[in-house]
C-alpha cells in the first residue's frame, strides 16, 4: 500500500529544503538570505517563495557586489526582488576598495572574489544577522562534502570543521552564544543536475547567461573567459567569437564560460548529464590550490 | 547519470573499519556509475602517479581535508552523490576509527540502508558487531553485509558461507528486519555493478542492483498521523487577511482534508480544512512531505504543538526513557540538567537515573560502572519541564528521537531513542 506514497527525488529534495527554511524562520531571529545572481540562489528564492506563501518571504535579500558583474546578473536580480516584495541589502566590494578597508589584487589573475568574504563578513555584523542562508551544495567541491545544513560560525566568522555540532534526524541545533552566527545550507543534497531538473520542472525563469548565446571571449589557463572591461587581457590573448553559456554565475573575472549550443533547460539538462567537467571546473577561485575552497571557507567564505 | 525525474531517493550509510577497503567501495560505486568528472579524475590520477601508486587510486576521491591529513585525523561524516535511472543515492560516509560510534550514529540516523564491510580475510570482527548493533539501534531498516576483498581469498565460497554464518550467528540477537549478503572485490570490481565470473556459486545481486531495488517505500511510518508544527504562516495581507497556515513536515500518517485531529499540548479538536502547497491544495499528504495546514477553527496553535489524529495519539508524558549515545568530551552528568530537543520542541530535562551502560562489543548490560564517556551508549530515565509527545523509536524515527545540549556551550552532546 506504501508505494503509492513514495515522493520521487526532486519533491524529496524540495521537501527536505522547504524544512529547513522553515527551521531558520523559526530559530534565529534575524535571518539573511545571500543572494548572488546565480541558479543556486535563484533556487533557493524559489524555495523560500514556496516555504513561507501565502506570506512573504520572512528575510530579506543580501547581495555581495563585487562590481564586477555581468549586467544581466544586476538586471534579473532587481526584476526579481520587485516581484518578490522583497528587501534587498546589497554589501559593495567598491565601496569597501574606496574606502580603504580592502586592498585590490593587481595583475592579470586579479579578482575581487577573496574580497567577499571581508565584505561579507561586515555586512552580517552590521546588519546583526544571526543566519545567513546559502546555496552551496555538498556535491560542489570536498570540503563542502562535510558541510553541516547548520553550520556553526565563531564571531569572527570562522568555519572550524573539527568543531561542528553532529546532526541527527531532522532536528537541528542552532543555539549560539552571543556574537556567533550560523550558515545555512538548505541546499546540501542536491546534486547540480537535480538543480537543472528541479529549475525545469519549476518552470523558473532564469538569467539569459544559463542559455547558450553568442559572446566576445578569449582562453586562458583552459578555460574561456567573457570578454569585459574588468579582465585586463595578455597581448597573446585574442578575442574571438563564440556560442557559449556559464554553468556557474559569480564574480565576471573568475566565471569561466563553456562552448555550448544549450538554449532550452532541457538541452542543458541533457548537457549536464553528459558533463565530464565539474561546474567548479570552470571556477578560476577554484583553481588556485587544491584546497583553496577549504581554506577560504575557514575565513568566513559561504 | 539520469534525466529521468522520476526516480527515488535512497539515503545509505557506510560503515567499516579501518584498511576494510571503504573508500575505494565508494570510489568503485562514483567511478562506474559515471559520476566522475574529468578534473576530479585527473586530479587523483596526478596524486596516484606523485605518490608513487600503481594505477589511479579510487580511494582518494573520497579524501578528506587539509586539516584532516596534517592532523591524521577524521572529521566525521561525509556526504556523496551519485545516480542511476532508477535512483538518486546520498551516502553519508563515515570513518571507522576515531569518534566512530557518533559518525556512524549520524549518518545512520536518516539511512535506509546500512552497508557493513567485512574483510574475508578477517571475518567477523568486534568492529563488525558493533557496526551491525549501531545499525540495529537506530533502527536502519535494511542491512547490506558486504564481505570484500574476495580476490584475496580466491573467491572462496567456504570464506563467504563462514562469515554469513558467524555474521548471522551474532545478528540474530539484533533488531534488525532484512539483512543480505554479497561476496565483492571493491577494488577489481566484483559484484559491485557489474555480476563478477569468479562467484560462479553466488547466485544473488550486485550491490549496485541490491541499491537501486530495495523495496524502501514501506520506510516511513503511514499509520499514525503526526504533524509537529514548525512555524505559523500569517501572512497579514489584505488578500489572506485571516490566513493562519501550521506549517511542518508530515512525521507520519496520511492527512486528508476533512479528518478529525487533535492539537497537543491543548487537547483541542478541529477538523483539517486544506492541505496547502504553492501549487495549490492537496487530496492528501504523508512522510516527508513539508506542507501547511488550514484548520476549520479558531484554535491557539504554535511551533512545538503537535496536529494527530483523534483516535491515534502519541504518549504525552514528562518522563522519557531512552537509549542514549554520547558524544561529548565531557562526561554525562548523573542528576544533569540538559535542554532537549524533540520534533520542533525544546525544553529542559534532568537525568533522574542512568540505569546502565552499554558494552556494545559484548551487549552486556554494566549496572555498577556508570561513567558514561564520549561514544559510550546507555539508558536513561529523563524528566522534562513539559510535556512530549512521544512515539517508540521503533514505530516512529521521527517523533520517537531527541538530542540533548549543554546549556552552556550550545553543544550537541548526545542523541536519544524512545523506548
Amino acid at each position: 500500500m506504501a508505494d503509492k506514497y513514495q515522493l520521487n527525488h526532486l519533491r524529496e529534495l524540495e521537501s527536505e529544503s522547504i524544512y529547513v527554511l522553515r527551521e531558520v524562520a523559526a530559530q534565529f531571529e534575524n535571518p539573511v538570505l545571500l543572494f548572488s545572481g546565480g541558479k543556486d540562489s535563484i533556487l533557493m528564492v524559489h524555495l523560500a517563495m514556496k516555504a513561507f506563501g501565502p506570506a512573504k518571504i520572512p528575510f530579506p535579500l543580501l547581495h555581495v557586489d563585487t562590481g564586477h558583474n555581468f549586467k544581466e546578473t544586476i538586471e534579473y536580480r532587481d526584476r526579481l526582488v520587485e516581484k518578490l516584495g522583497a528587501k534587498l541589502i546589497v554589501g559593495s566590494v567598491q565601496e569597501a576598495i574606496d574606502a580603504g578597508k580592502v586592498r585590490e589584487e593587481k595583475g592579470y589573475n586579479a579578482t575581487r572574489n577573496y574580497l567577499q568574504t571581508s565584505v561579507l563578513l561586515e555586512t552580517l555584523e552590521n546588519g546583526k544577522y544571526d543566519a545567513a542562508l546559502g546555496g552551496g551544495r555538498r556535491d560542489e567541491e570536498k570540503a563542502r562534502a562535510k558541510e553541516r545544513f547548520f553550520s556553526h560560525r565563531d564571531e569572527f566568522g570562522q568555519w572550524d570543521p573539527k568543531n561542528q555540532r553532529p546532526e541527527l534526524w531532522n532536528i537541528f541545533n542552532g543555539r549560539k552564544l552571543y556574537g556567533e552566527h550560523f550558515r545555512v545550507f538548505p541546499i546540501s543534497n542536491w546534486t547540480e543536475l537535480d538543480v537543472w531538473q528541479y529549475l525545469a520542472l519549476e518552470k523558473v525563469e532564469l538569467p539569459n547567461l544559463y542559455y547558450a548565446h553568442k559572446r566576445n571571449v578569449f582562453r586562458r589557463d583552459g578555460m574561456l573567459l567573457a570578454e569585459s572591461e574588468f579582465i585586463p587581457r595578455r597581448p597573446e590573448e585574442e578575442l574571438f567569437e563564440m556560442m557559449v553559456r556559464c554553468r556557474t554565475i559569480g564574480d565576471i573575472t573568475c566565471t569561466g564560460v563553456w562552448e555550448s549550443e544549450a538554449d532550452t533547460l532541457e538541452k542543458i539538462i541533457a548537457e549536464v548529464s553528459t558533463a565530464r567537467q565539474t561546474e567548479r571546473g570552470g571556477r578560476a577561485d577554484d583553481k588556485r590550490s587544491e584546497t583553496a575552497m577549504e581554506d577560504r571557507k575557514k575565513q568566513g567564505y559561504f | 547519470m539520469s534525466q529521468t525525474t522520476n526516480t527515488e531517493l535512497l539515503r545509505f550509510t557506510t560503515a567499516g573499519s579501518v584498511d576494510d577497503g571503504k573508500s575505494t567501495l565508494i570510489g568503485r560505486l562514483l567511478y562506474d556509475s559515471k559520476s566522475i568528472f574529468e578534473d576530479q579524475y585527473e586530479q587523483i590520477t596526478s596524486i596516484s602517479e606523485k605518490r608513487g601508486e600503481e594505477g589511479v587510486n579510487l580511494a582518494l576521491l573520497t579524501d578528506g581535508l587539509k586539516a584532516e591529513r596534517e592532523q591524521g585525523i577524521t572529521i566525521d561524516v561525509a556526504y556523496r552523490y551519485f545516480a542511476t535511472p532508477k535512483r538518486k543515492f546520498i551516502i553519508a560516509d563515515t570513518p571507522g576509527h576515531i569518534q566512530y560510534t557518533r559518525n556512524m550514529v549520524t549518518g545512520a540516523s536518516t539511512a535506509n540502508v546500512a552497508l557493513i564491510l567485512v574483510d574475508a580475510r578477517n571475518g567477523v570482527v568486534e568492529q563488525t558487531k558493533r557496526h551491525a548493533f549501531i545499525a540495529s539501534l537506530l533502527q536502519i531498516p535494511h542491512l547490506l553485509v558486504c564481505i570484500n576483498k574476495m580476490d584475496l581469498v580466491d573467491y572462496d565460497e567456504a570464506a563467504y558461507e563462514k562469515i554469513k554464518a558467524d555474521f548471522s550467528e551474532f545478528s540474530h540477537r539484533l533488531d534488525v528486519k532484512d539483512i543480505d549478503f554479497i561476496p565483492i572485490s571493491a577494488l577489481k570490481g566484483d559484484n559491485v555493478v557489474d555480476k563478477s565470473d569468479k562467484t560462479p556459486w553466488y547466485g544473488g545481486a550486485t550491490l549496485l542492483y541490491y541499491l537501486e531495488n530495495v523495496h524502501i517505500g514501506s520506510d516511513d511510518n503511514f499509520i499514525d498521523c503526526r504533524l509537529p508544527v514548525q512555524y505559523v504562516i500569517r501572512p497579514y495581507s489584505d488578500e489572506y487577511h485571516d490566513y493562519r497556515g501550521y506549517a511542518g513536515r508530515i512525521a507520519g500518517g496520511v492527512f486528508k482534508p476533512g479528518d478529525k485531529v487533535t492539537v497537543l499540548p491543548s487537547g483541542f479538536t478541529s477538523t483539517i480544512k486544506a492541505i496547502d502547497t504553492h501549487e495549490g491544495e492537496l487530496a492528501e499528504a504523508f512522510p516527508p512531505m513539508s506542507v501547511t495546514l488550514r484548520l476549520e477553527d479558531d484554535i491557539d496553535i504554535s511551533r512545538g504543538d503537535m496536529i494527530v489524529r483523534e483516535n491515534n495519539q502519541p504518549e504525552v508524558t514528562q518522563d522519557v526513557e531512552v537509549m542514549l549515545c554520547w558524544f561529548n568530551e565531557k562526561s554525562l552528568q548523573p542528576r544533569g540538567k540538559y535542554a532537549l530537543r524533540h520534533t520542533t520542541q525544546e525544553v529542559r530535562c534532568l537525568v533522574k537515573e542512568i540505569r546502565y551502560r552499554l558494552d556494545i562489543n559484548t551487549l552486556h548490560r554494566d549496572e555498577e560502572n556508570k561513567e558514561i564517556k564520549m561514544n559510550d551508549i546507555c539508558r536513561v530515565q529523563l524528566r522534562t519541564t513539559a510535556p512530549l509527545f512521544v512515539d517508540p523509536y521503533r514505530r516512529n524515527r521521527i517523533t520517537g528521537s531527541i538530542i540533548l545540549i549543554d546549556e552552556q556551550t550550545n553543544e550537541t552532546v548526545a542523541a536519544g531513542m524512545v523506548i
